[in-house]
């Protein structure tokens, strides 16, 4: 018997299933997840993987929730330990209470489990080996299989597995039965041998709704196709690759002329990143709708074209699925570790528009206003994802699009303008805005052409090294980063019900556990207002914000505080008022970490003033 | 920096092209770069070859990294569109620029600097994967703007001014784009304005990557005696395998070579090119062929110069890309945008 108390929980625990890279796992542990989606229950799995393609470990957890809280819960109730090389580590990681389901077809000693935990051994490869004789059939049904046994163990709905399998394999029939086979091959064992269901069950309910449930990079992709892109440049780099290459498959899907079979789009897989943003700068010199995808050294490589683009005033778009890193390892987890990065990129003084999404539909609505933004402010604009968010299935709103939207394509002078006598200089600030008109190369035989070049150039475009042509530009640069200021998307605020000297500031994937850490806070007396920003250059209500809190804590993923430095610098603000809550460990930030950090900060300032500690 | 204006007047009786334009509608600001140097005997080229074809200017658009050979398309095509980006990054940005409209021709203007050091890798795939441009390298083998520096297209052995020799093998550009695929491959000399006009000209009618690595004396670094890139050891050292007159029905045909001996390669526009061989060992649609007589002359110490390699029907990117016939910046949302009710199905797959 187990020193602690089975966990009992319905609807609400979190399994983790720990495999070999390789092993295909992954479309048995996303079946799961789905099945429990059908039932009705929100799910929200995150894959923990090495920068390997076959043998490393590689886990798959699932969160169920019933609550809906879709950030990471850390902890893990049910372990499903499928791989010999982490089996002591991945027992040890159970909660005090949980379970382990093993393949039990070797006998391991019990030195090796806990007795604070319940064991439950499948004897998975004999199963396996009595059923099928062809290797690679062995491996890939021992996971259908464990999936069969846990639908025993949970209480989940066969049916539902079923005919997920069935869309699964449509057209592909002959794959069909076998699969349902290996299903019940593990869920009638478990249901003959085992104590079913444990004390984890999943339950029927009404908690998704019309929600879909998909990846960031694939719906940032659609949103690319959805806001006109034409262009994309991209350079194979995890966690961003699969965004491009979503781009290739909807374009294939969306975009192909139905007069001759011809492409609406262009995608270059470059030689590198340099490449890959030089051929997005020179098609949005153009006039095409272009945009790169990458991530942190990626970022890096690109900083001298970014700055060309921020000074040239070309519209690009780029997409940083953010990881650790640099170099190999960490690069196959999640962080927050680019914002500095990005936001002052290249040499000089620059500063661009970044934005940033919290969950995939916000990917998709982003990516397509980015396009929009870009043209209209003629410059750079970055999408801050991160892995968490583009390389997760997340359960979020349906994507909607409004058909009377028209692509705003920003400041741009024709043909007919240009014969009508208006004057064009490229880097005149007509309007008082800061955003001057351009021209696309071709428009008229004899006006309107200009020589683009970084800063050394009047309002005209002619070339000229005087100083004060130089400053000039550079106030309209800073006039035209202000007008972005009140484009771009607008901070969410939600406030407690009383009012509260405490507030927090986040951003990005962190939303959601930030969202169930208010809850966790409440529940224990602690009322905080929260803003989730969601771009930058700040909007004048991040400084209100500010203004009135006596401490705002700064949520995010990176060690350095980044967003919290970003505002300090644009926000003059008294950086001992932001406290910074730093969570930077390669693994998504939890609720429970940010309620623990935040509280202990709350306990300790009742007792002596942060700012007197500081000063 | 241009101090002097340049004078709007000029001769009543310049003669005009097929679409009414003279020589000055080709020309651009006033040059900047030092008296003599071979660069701006290349910008003449150019501004020759443009106004021979009756290519309406402003469907030029001119794309230069960063060095003395990247500053001259400032110095002609006035009413082109212009864009000097970064020190060695070009090939990228004019790639990007063609994809977005196919329309246009793209003039390509680059240094041995920019191309063979700093962008050797965007020189390299810009090549091989054929997009449709005129990539000129205007080649000195020495960094003006820095003061006199080594490239890497100086031969072994060459002299600086300051009397270094260098030892590192040169990279002979020519070469490396005929090994990776260009279409239309020359070399030629910019005190040879006869030679290098019909090649631009073929160039810009070649419908691929057609490159032309012009030799170009540096007269404030590499123009002394112990260089190879000076205009007297060229001139030395020229082995011109033809000699060659373009064909279009825009311009006149002005073969005066002997009959017989005139080769006529007619390109996929239409074009033709009048070929006229001095060497009777140098056959020009034979890749591996040219490969190997431009190194044994090398090995001689000869610069061979002229139409190295064409294909008469090249591929290009948008081709191997399949795009649409209408340039990509043309398109609008209802061509692009597939729209609410496509996305309720797509969100319904989502579930």
């Amino acid at each position: 018997m187990p020193s602690a108390s089975p966990i009992s929980s319905v609807n609400d625990f979190v399994v983790r299933f720990a495999n070999v890279n390789g092993s295909g796992s992954a479309s048995a542990n996303e079946l799961f997840a789905r099945a429990i989606l059908r039932m009705g229950v929100p799910v929200s799995p995150r894959n923990i993987f090495p920068s390997n393609i076959q043998g490393l470990p590689t886990w798959y957890e699932v969160r169920v929730t019933e609550a809906g809280y879709l950030g990471a819960r850390g902890g893990i109730d049910l372990m499903v330990a499928m791989n010999p090389q982490t089996f002591d580590k991945d027992v040890a990681a159970i909660e005090p209470g949980g379970y382990l389901l093993y393949d039990s077809t070797k006998p391991i000693p019990m030195a090796r489990f806990r007795d604070d935990i319940t064991v439950i051994g499948v004897p998975l490869t004999a199963i396996c080996n009595k059923t099928y004789s062809d290797p690679r059939q062995r491996q890939l049904f021992k996971n259908i299989i464990y999936i069969g046994a846990l639908s025993a163990l949970l209480d989940m709905d066969v049916p539902a597995i079923e005919k997920l399998l069935g869309e699964q394999y449509k057209g592909k029939e002959k794959l069909l039965q076998p699969n349902i086979h290996a299903l019940h091959l593990g869920r009638d064992w478990a249901l003959e041998n085992l104590r079913c269901p444990i004390g984890l069950r999943v339950k029927p309910a009404n908690g998704v709704g019309n929600r879909i449930f998909v990846e960031g990079n694939a719906a940032a992709a659609l949103g690319a196709v959805y806001g006109g892109a034409t262009v994309c440049a991209w350079y194979p780099i995890t966690p961003s690759s699969s965004l491009a290459e979503a781009f290739t498959r909807y374009c294939s899907r969306l975009r192909i002329d139905p007069d001759g079979n011809k492409h609406k789009f262009a995608i270059v897989q470059a030689e590198d990143e340099l490449a890959s943003i030089g051929l997005v700068i020179g098609a949005a010199w153009n006039g095409a709708r272009a945009f790169t995808a990458t991530s942190g050294p990626g970022i890096s490589l690109m900083q001298e074209f970014v700055g060309l683009a921020y000074f040239a005033e070309i519209p690009a778009v780029i997409f940083d699925v953010q990881r650790a890193g640099p170099s190999t390892g960490m690069p196959t987890r999640t962080q927050q570790g680019d914002l500095l990065s990005c936001a002052y990129a290249s040499h000089g003084d620059t500063k661009h528009v970044l934005l940033f999404p919290e969950d995939p539909t916000e990917t998709f609505e982003f990516a397509a206003d980015a396009f929009d933004l870009a043209d209209r402010l003629q410059t750079p604009v970055f999408v801050l994802m991160d892995l968490d968010i583009g390389m997760n299935h997340r359960l979020c709103r349906p994507f909607a699009w409004d058909d009377t939207r028209k692509y705003d394509r920003g400041k741009v002078m024709h043909e007919v303008e240009l014969d009508a006598g208006r004057d064009f200089g490229r880097y005149l600030d007509v309007d008082g805005d800061g955003i001057p008109f351009r021209t696309y190369p071709g428009t008229h035989p004899s006006k309107g052409s200009f020589f683009t070049r970084g800063t050394s150039r009047d309002r005209y475009a002619r070339y000229t090294e005087e100083g004060g042509a130089y400053a000039d530009n550079m106030q309209r640069l800073l006039r035209k980063f202000d007008t972005a200021k009140d484009l771009v998307p607008r901070p969410l605020q939600a406030n407690a019900e009383k009012a509260t000297k405490f507030g927090v500031i986040y951003y990005g994937s962190t939303s959601p556990a930030m969202d169930e850490a208010i809850h966790l806070l409440q529940a224990n007396g602690r009322t905080l207002d929260r803003m989730r920003v969601r771009a930058f250059p700040f909007h004048s209500s991040v400084t209100s914000f500010l203004a009135d809190h006596d401490f705002v804590f700064v949520v995010e993923q990176n060690r350095d505080a980044q967003l919290r430095t970003l505002i300090v610098n644009e926000c003059g603000v008294d950086p001992v008022r932001l406290v910074p809550v730093l969570h930077y460990d390669g693994t998504p930030i939890t609720a429970r970490f940010i309620a623990q950090t935040i509280g202990e900060h709350l306990a300790a300032l009742k007792v002596t003033p942060l700012r007197k500690v500081v000063s | 920096m241009t101090y002097i204006a340049k004078p709007k007047f000029h001769h009543p009786g310049l003669p005009k092209n097929e679409l009414g334009y003279t020589h000055r509608d080709y020309e651009g600001k006033i040059s900047t770069l030092c008296a003599g140097c071979g660069h701006d005997s290349i910008t003449a080229s150019i501004i020759e070859a443009c106004f021979e074809l009756s290519i309406a200017p402003h469907r030029v658009a001119k794309i230069s990294g960063i060095g003395c050979s990247s500053k001259t398309p400032d110095y002609f095509l006035g009413n082109s569109h212009g864009f000097n980006s970064v020190h060695g990054r070009m090939p990228s940005v004019l790639t990007g620029a063609n994809l977005a409209n196919r329309d246009l021709i793209y003039l390509g203007v680059s240094g041995d600097g920019d191309s063979a050091s700093i962008g050797f890798g965007q020189f390299a795939h810009a090549i091989r994967r054929g997009v449709n441009m005129v990539y000129i390298v205007e080649n000195n083998g020495v960094y003006g703007l820095t003061k006199g520096q080594f490239s890497a297209t100086a031969d072994r052995g060459s002299k600086s001014k300051r009397g270094l020799v260098n030892n590192d093998s040169s990279i002979d550009l020519v070469a490396i784009a005929l090994q990776l695929g260009a279409t239309f491959v020359a070399r030629s000399f910019s005190g040879d304005k006869h030679q290098l006009v019909p090649l631009i000209k073929a160039a810009v009618d070649h419908q691929g990557a057609a490159f032309i690595d012009v030799i170009s004396p540096c007269v404030a670094f590499n123009n002394h005696v112990g260089s190879t890139k000076s205009f007297d050891y060229v001139r030395e050292h020229n082995e011109a395998v033809n000699r060659l007159d373009v064909i279009t029905g825009r311009a006149p045909i002005k073969v005066d070579y002997e009959p017989g001996k005139v080769e006529v390669v007619e390109q996929h526009d239409g074009s033709k090119l009048a070929l006229r061989k001095l060497n009777h060992d140098y056959d020009p649609h034979d890749r591996l062929a040219a490969m190997s007589f431009l190194q044994q002359h090398a090995a001689k110490g000869l610069v061979v110069t002229g139409l190295l390699f064409v294909d008469s029907d090249p591929e290009d990117l948008h081709q191997h890309l399949n795009t649409v016939a209408a340039p990509l910046n043309t398109l609008t949302e209802p061509e692009l945008c597939p729209g609410s009710s496509v996305l309720e199905k797509i969100n319904a797959g989502l579930r």
